[in-house]
Order: C-alpha cells, then structure tokens, then sequence
C-alpha cells in the first residue's frame, strides 16, 4: 500500500466516511450488466444451492436447489442459470463490426492485415465478491466436459443441452478476469476497493456489506458505526441482518434454517414416492411443493440483500467519469469475447484442464503486459494515481521555466531542444535515463541531460527547495528541421514527466505448440478429446 | 513443612487460577497450537491458550462474541468422507501412502489396525505410544493407527492431540495423515486450505517427534506428510504429499517460546482472572492487563479478535488498518499522530518518515484539486 492510500484510509478513519482513492472510474461498466449473486453448499465442492441472476434490477431470476446433493437437481439449477446467462450472451454475438487483425500469413510466413469481425459491444458478468469470480470458473470448470444425450448417447447421467456451453463460457470469464484490467467478469468489492479508501484493513474490505457502509452510509451514522453492524447484526433468530456476499453462507443459517428446511423437503420427496393412491399423492405433492417453496423463500433471503448492494455500488460507479482509456481496455475484453465466439462456433473443443507448456508461458506473458498497461494508463489517466507514483519517485510534474534551442550532430540536423523544468518532486533518474510525457495521447519521450542545485534562498528551515530538472526532447518533433506547431514544451508549461513507458511492447514471440522445447514438455502432440469427470454414485452423500 | 512446590507445579496452579475455580481447562487442539504460531508477538493469547480459557465464551461475556461455527453440512460431509477413505481397514488409504510417499516398499497387502480405545486421554495416549513401539519393532508391515491420541508439552502441561491417522511403513518410519474435505480440483487445492492444513499436520508431527525420542532405536517421523482429499467433484479419496518441515521448524519454535508464559503470568496484577461467569467490567480490566498484538489477520484466527479490534480501534492504533501500514510510518503508531503529523502540525521534517507523509499529503491534496496546505 502506498503512504497516499494510506493516508486516504487514515483520513477516513477520522471522517467516518471513505475516501476516494481514484478520482476517475477505471473499468468499464456495461450499461446492462449481468448480476450474479451465487450460494454454494458448505463442504461440497461446485454444489450450488441457489442463485439470482439477471439483468434488470427489479426483477432478479431466483434458481434454487432444495436438495443441493442431488444430482438431478442440481443439472435443473445449470439447465435454468443457461437459460438467462446464454441468451444474454447471445445478445451481444450477432451485432458485429468490421475490424483489421494482424496475422501470419501461412504461405509466404509475412505479416498482413486480415478482415475480422469484431463484437460491437460485450457482454459484462458482475458478482459480489472475489470469491464469486472464483466460484464462477468452478462451475465453468464443473459443466464443460459434461457431455450431453446428444453428444454422447451412452454417456451416464447426461447433462442437459446447453450445460456444457454455460460451462465453457464461465471458464472464458474467469480466465479473463485474471486479466489486469479486464472487465468482462467483475468483484463488485474489488472494483470498489480500487475507488475508494475506507477506514479498514483490506481483508475487511472483501466484506460488500462493511465495504459499502464504509463508502455511502446510511444517513446519521458514520462509516464505521454502519461498517460494524453490517459485520455483526444479527436478528433475534441467530441470522446475520448482512448475510455474506457468498458464495459461502453463515455456518448459522446452515444449520438453524437451511437444514431443517432441506430435511422436511427429504421427508416430502420420501414421502411422495411411498404413496399408492391418487387422493393421497396430492397431498403428498402439495407438501413437497410447500417444502421447496420454503427453501427458495430462504435462498432468496440470503442473496436479496447482496444483489441490492451489488446494484448499489454499480450504481456509486456509475457516478464517477470514465477514466480515459477505460475505452481502449474495454476493446480488448471485446476482441477476447469475440475470440472465444469464434472458438465455439469453429466447434473447438472446451478449454483443457491444464494448458500445455506455450499457452500457459503466452498467459503469463499477456497477464504482466496487460498489468504493465494497466499501471501505466492508471497514472495517466488520474492524477490521483500519477501522485502515487511521484511520491514513489517514478514521475514527476513541474513548471517548464527555459527552453534552449539545440540540434542533434550529424549530417542531417534534427531539433533536440534542451528544456529545463522545476519541480517539488523527487524521480529517480540515472544518465540519460528516458522519460515520457504524453503529447496528444502519444507519448513523447525526452532524456534526462542533468539536475540543477535547487533555489536555497528564501527558504524557511524544512522546506523543500525544487529541483531544476534539464531534459532533452528527443521524438515526435516531426521531420523537419523546425519542429512541429505544438511539439515542444514552452516556457510556463505545467507538464508531468513519467520514468515507466506509457505503451507496451510485446515480449519474445514464443514457438508455436509444435515447436515446444524438450525442456518444457515437448509439443503436446495430438489434442486429446478430455473426457468428462466419471460420474460415481458416491458423488451423492 | 511443606515441600517447596515445583516450578511446573507452580505455574499449573498459577493458570488454574486464571481460568477461574471450577472451569475446566479447554484442551489444545492443534489448530489452537498452529493459530498461535501464526500470531507469536501477542501475549494475551498466549496466556489465555496456555491457561485454557474458553475464548470464545470470554469474547461473548466481553460482549464482542466471536463468530466462528462450522455448517453442519460441511461437518457431515467431512466426517463421510474421512469413513470412506478409513474402509475396508484403511486398503484405500494406505494405497495412497504407499503410491506417494514409499514406493520401494512392499505394497501393503494386509495391515494392522491396532485397537487404541482406553479411558481418558492420558489412557489413549499410553495406548498409542506402545502402539507405536509395537508397529516400529515389527519391521516389514503396514501399521494403521486411527485416530491415535498424541500428548505434547505445551507450557508445562500436556495437550492432547488427536490426528487423523498415523502410518507405520515397513521400515518402521511413521507419517502424520490429514484428511480434509476440501477437493483436490486437477491435482491442485485452495493453497491458504492447504496451509492450514500443513501448519495443523506440523504440529502432530513435533508431538509424534516427542513419541520417538522415547525408544530406542528412535524411528523416523517422517516430513512429509500425505494430504488427502476428495478428487475433483467426486467423493474418491485422492493424496499429495506436503513437506512440513518449514511449519514444524516454526511452530516448534514457537512452543518452546511459550515457557514465557510464565513470565506473563507474574507480571499480571494478583488476582486476576478470566472467568466468564465475572462481571463485564472486571473481565474487560482483566483481559486489558495483558497486551495484545492485534492486526486484522487475527479475525479468521482468534475468537478474541472482535475484542480486540475494538480495542485497538478506540486506541487509535494503525496497525488495526494492517500491518504493512506500519511499515511506512516509522515510530508514529496512532492515526492522529501521523495525520497531524501530515499536516504539518507535529513531527520532525528531518525525520524521513515525516517528510515522506508530508509529501504523500501534499501531493493527495493537489491532485484532489484540494487546497495545498501552506506548509509543506
């Protein structure tokens, strides 16, 4: 953490409310989002218990599952969530633009542009918490080597049509969520977390509930006092007033509601299947309908209040301007949701279990160059930011008080000015190191020529004196002798100066999968169809 | 005349009356051993772990209950899984040690599974040591010990362990088995579940280390220990096995650090005790006699954190925003020294730390457009 978000936490501590810890919004947030607020089955690895999910705020879909252990019943739950999460998805697949690709020619092995199709819009998938993104990729991992009746007809326990595409899907979101800066699959308390600074450690920030209180507080009480009660209030029957943001739930409504609920709905079944008349069969149905419709009442309880908290910090958000190359980032979310289209529809098979030697070295990769990115268009893009890392010494901004007039050596004499700019700030800058300062949305990079003992007169004793910093511009002047109309600094000008490259380059090419080195495994040789987990009867306690 | 008290003894009737007349001491288990390395600066743990004060009863009279519980559905399922991995007198899970940890070994084709049951945990304890001596002194089989009893000396008194299962190879080495519930999804597990896990195993195999140093020729207690857990989404026991040494090295340290409780405990005002059955304001005193270490860690580790977190919020104290924010602060430990200290009010501008806060101030406030305050 650095000593300004420390001090931002330290002054809400003080004010009772969050400080801000971004004046800009910096992911994407899609004008109609798919909310998910998931609960899973304490013990059970991918038993869902319930779930809401939609898109419009006043009218949650609410999926349960009486009896979580239940195979049958569960595949229902899966058959039902693809029914409002793939229509979505769909929404956006069709409505397509035009868009220029680089890619490697086959033939002649040289690089040229191809026609693609790129998704005008993507679909974007918000959950409450990080363990929500993480439960996202377990059922993505849980549903796509299913196979369904139609796939394989002697398959065991076919899953329903549609289950292993959902699951397919959720793997592509939470794969990209591991993506810095990627805004297909959102944490509603990460995203807050990013924006603003509460009065509480980080771990107490992954509570929605605490977090919220923190930032907008119910009138008449400060963030901390609602903080507290959001963690602790119970109601007079044991439950948390806040239940958890899931997918766990209180171990409290375990074992003081959910149990004796999903046990009368075991005795229902049991008893239904035992009748022999019609009369009674009637009954029987309405009391196991009764018993599910109590569990679904105690699903919605739970996950009611986080959907509208999760609405409501969408809605905090939504209030903050874009940061200014939200925009580009998001294109990227969009050639990736596009990317895995293309996949499905080419009938590639689902994502393995594990990725061979080169897909998972390009992973990597991508994931440091897009955090480089990330931190980089972060400082640019707010101030708030860019202050972080002049006090971390990686930048700094100043008044430019003398521009010199100078030229490069050599047959063709290019301008090379000298500009001399005072600051507070203290970069870290070795011979000639290069600095960039963005003109027009380009960087422009220039060189540090030497630093000039600062002004010591008139100083009050502990005051800093500023520093005269001497740079050479050395690009983006145009080809001219003259430079270009606007390429450099004038005397007055209020510029900031980064030590970190404002664009990222791409790292070595790796090899082509065939081509993996013995080192690394050797090529994978011929993909193998992945079969599905083998279904045994004692998945069902 | 009396014979002088031992100091063992002294220190036992000393904690006994900490923890109150007539409250049973609450057994250490060793995930209470294991939280405790993990916090090893902070006193009052450590005296009440060591007095064997009910913790979360004294946070629910001290008015900040803790809220840890475990669902019954997790209980169930955990407890039909470790049944199913111990069938057909451990077949499974003896495979299991033999495929990971000790291939060269005769499979084992036929094990003994050793009757521990014996009143009382000291019985149980005796019971397992000559269960151990027996297995280690019958060289070339397989030896199954379920759910044996393992005392360790903590602080001057014993604390009773109970793991899972204990392996005897045929070459008379030992290994500590846990079985846990959470799955092993594509060979890998939730590594802080796996942690928690290793540090718990750690401890039973310092107290199986404490067994061995007993016969002659000590078998080995070996480091690595097997992990097992259901595979991917099914109910079928899969292994892997996890060195422990680094957790062992630190928990041992820790518990051989614990004999300052003793130091702790004399330097309490006479009288004092945990009791839950006192009045909140003497408990509140009494347990504000003894200095915490509380960071937010504590919250997933310790019934007594809510306490604390009150505590140390009303103290002011930054650490309760975490503990890497000290860090960065030098010696100011209060939010408001450091703010005025921020603001130019207090502090020394030569000190490092207070020229960095004020910069850091400086520069939040110019780029939230606020006023710059005039000194800098």
């Amino acid at each position: 953490m650095s000593l300004i978000s420390t001090l931002a936490r330290l002054e809400a501590v003080t004010t009772g409310r969050a400080r801000p810890a971004a004046t800009v919004r910096h992911r994407h947030l899609s004008e109609r989002p798919l909310v998910f607020v998931p609960l899973t089955t304490a013990g059970e690895a991918g038993a869902p218990l319930g779930a809401l999910v939609g898109t419009d705020r006043d009218a949650p879909r609410l999926l349960a599952v009486p009896q979580p252990r239940d195979r049958d019943l569960r595949f229902a739950f899966l058959a039902e969530l693809a029914d409002v999460v793939l229509p979505y998805l769909d929404g956006y697949a069709d409505d397509v633009e035009a868009a220029e690709r680089n890619e490697t020619d086959p033939e002649t092995g040289k690089r040229v542009k191809v026609e693609v199709e790129l998704c005008a819009d993507a679909p974007q998938l918000i959950v409450p918490s990080r363990a929500g993104t993480d439960f996202v990729r377990l059922l993505g991992r849980s549903m796509r080597f299913r196979r369904t009746a139609e796939q394989d007809p002697e398959t065991p326990y076919p899953a329903p049509p549609r289950v292993p595409l959902l699951g397919r899907w959720l793997t592509h979101f939470g794969e990209r969520a591991r993506v810095p800066g990627s805004s297909l699959l959102l944490a509603m308390t990460d995203v807050l977390a990013r924006h603003w600074a509460t009065g509480q450690s980080t771990l107490e920030d992954q509570h929605l509930g605490a977090l919220l209180a923190w930032i907008d507080p119910p009138a008449g009480i400060s963030g901390a006092e609602a903080a507290l009660a959001a963690e602790l209030t119970r109601d007079p029957r044991g439950q948390l007033m806040c239940p958890p943001a899931g997918p766990a739930t209180d171990p409290a409504f375990d074992n003081k509601l959910l149990a004796p609920a999903i046990e009368r709905y075991d005795r229902a079944r049991t008893a239904l299947a035992a009748v022999e008349d019609g009369l009674e069969a009637d009954d029987r149905l309405g009391e196991l309908t009764a018993a599910e419709r109590d569990i679904r009442e105690l699903v919605l309880s739970r996950t009611l209040p986080t959907w509208e908290k999760v609405w409501q910090g969408l809605d905090l958000l939504q209030a903050l301007p874009d940061g200014a190359h939200v925009e580009e980032r998001w294109t990227r979310d969009r050639w990736s949701f596009t990317g895995h289209r293309d996949r499905i529809v080419a009938g590639e098979p689902p994502q393995p279990r594990r990725d061979d030697a080169v897909t998972a070295a390009n992973k990597l990769a991508a994931r440091e160059r897009e955090q480089a990115r990330l931190e980089a268009q972060e400082a640019l893009d707010d101030p708030l930011v860019m202050a972080g890392r002049r006090l971390s010494g990686e930048a700094f901004a100043g008044e430019v008080t003398d521009v010199v007039m100078a030229y490069s050596e050599g047959k063709r004499p290019s301008p090379r000015p000298l500009v001399t700019v005072r600051t507070q700030d203290r970069p870290h800058l070795g011979e000639r190191a290069r600095v960039y300062r963005s003109l027009g949305g380009k960087p422009q990079a220039a060189e540090f020529v030497g630093r000039e003992a600062g002004h010591e007169v008139g100083l009050e004793a502990g005051q800093e004196a500023d520093d005269l910093l001497v740079l050479r511009i050395v690009d983006k002047m145009g080809r001219g002798k003259v430079p270009e109309a606007g390429s450099v600094p004038e005397k007055g000008d209020l510029l900031c100066f980064t030590t970190f490259e404002h664009e990222q380059r791409g790292g070595p090419k790796l090899p082509d999968p065939e081509e993996t080195p013995w080192t690394h495994g050797g090529p994978p040789g011929e993909s193998v169809q992945e079969t599905a987990d083998p279904l045994t009867t004692e998945d069902v306690l | 005349m009396p014979l002088p008290r031992t100091r063992g003894k002294a220190l036992r009737q000393r904690l006994a009356e900490l923890r109150g007349p007539e409250v049973p001491a609450k057994a250490l288990d060793a995930r209470a051993l294991a939280a405790l390395a993990a916090n090893p600066g902070c006193k009052r743990r450590a005296i009440l772990d060591g007095a064997g004060v009910n913790k979360a009863a004294l946070a629910s009279a001290l008015g900040s209950p803790s809220a840890f519980g475990q669902s019954q559905f997790a209980f169930t399922r955990g407890n039909a899984f470790e049944a199913k991995v111990k069938a057909d007198g451990g077949a499974e899970l003896l495979r299991l040690v033999h495929e990971k940890l000790d291939r060269r070994a005769e499979p084992p084709a036929e094990a003994q599974v050793p009757d521990l049951s014996a009143t009382g945990p000291e019985g149980r304890a005796a019971r397992t040591a000559l269960a151990l001596r027996e297995a280690s002194a019958a060289p070339g089989t397989w030896t199954l010990l379920d759910h044996p009893m393992l005392a360790l000396d903590v602080a001057g008194s014993p604390a009773f362990l109970e793991p899972d299962a204990v392996v005897v190879h045929p070459d008379g080495s030992w290994t500590v088995v846990e079985i846990k519930s959470f799955p092993m999804l594509d060979g890998s597990a939730d590594p802080a579940k796996v942690g928690a896990a290793a540090r718990q195993a750690a401890v039973y195999v310092l107290a199986l280390e404490q067994v061995a140093a007993r016969l002659d020729p000590a078998p080995e207690v070996r480091p690595r220990i097997l992990l097992v857990c259901p595979k991917d989404f099914s109910n079928l026991p899969t292994a892997s096995a996890v060195d422990v040494r680094k957790q062992r090295a630190v928990t041992g340290r820790q518990l051989a650090r614990l004999t300052r409780i003793e130091d702790i405990a004399d330097t309490l005002p006479e009288g004092t005790c945990f009791a839950p059955d006192l009045p909140t304001a003497e408990l509140t005193s009494a347990v504000e006699s003894v200095p915490a270490t509380y960071a937010p860690e504590c919250l997933s580790a310790c019934e007594l954190a809510f306490h604390c977190r009150d505590r140390s919020r009303a103290a002011g104290a930054v650490t309760s925003l975490g503990r890497s924010v000290r860090a960065e602060l030098g010696g100011l430990t209060t939010v408001e020294d450091v703010l005025s200290a921020a603001r130019g009010e207090t502090g020394d501008p030569q000190d490092p730390a207070v020229a960095a806060l004020r910069r850091a101030a400086r520069l939040r406030a110019e780029a939230l457009g606020q006023e710059v305050t005039p000194c800098r």
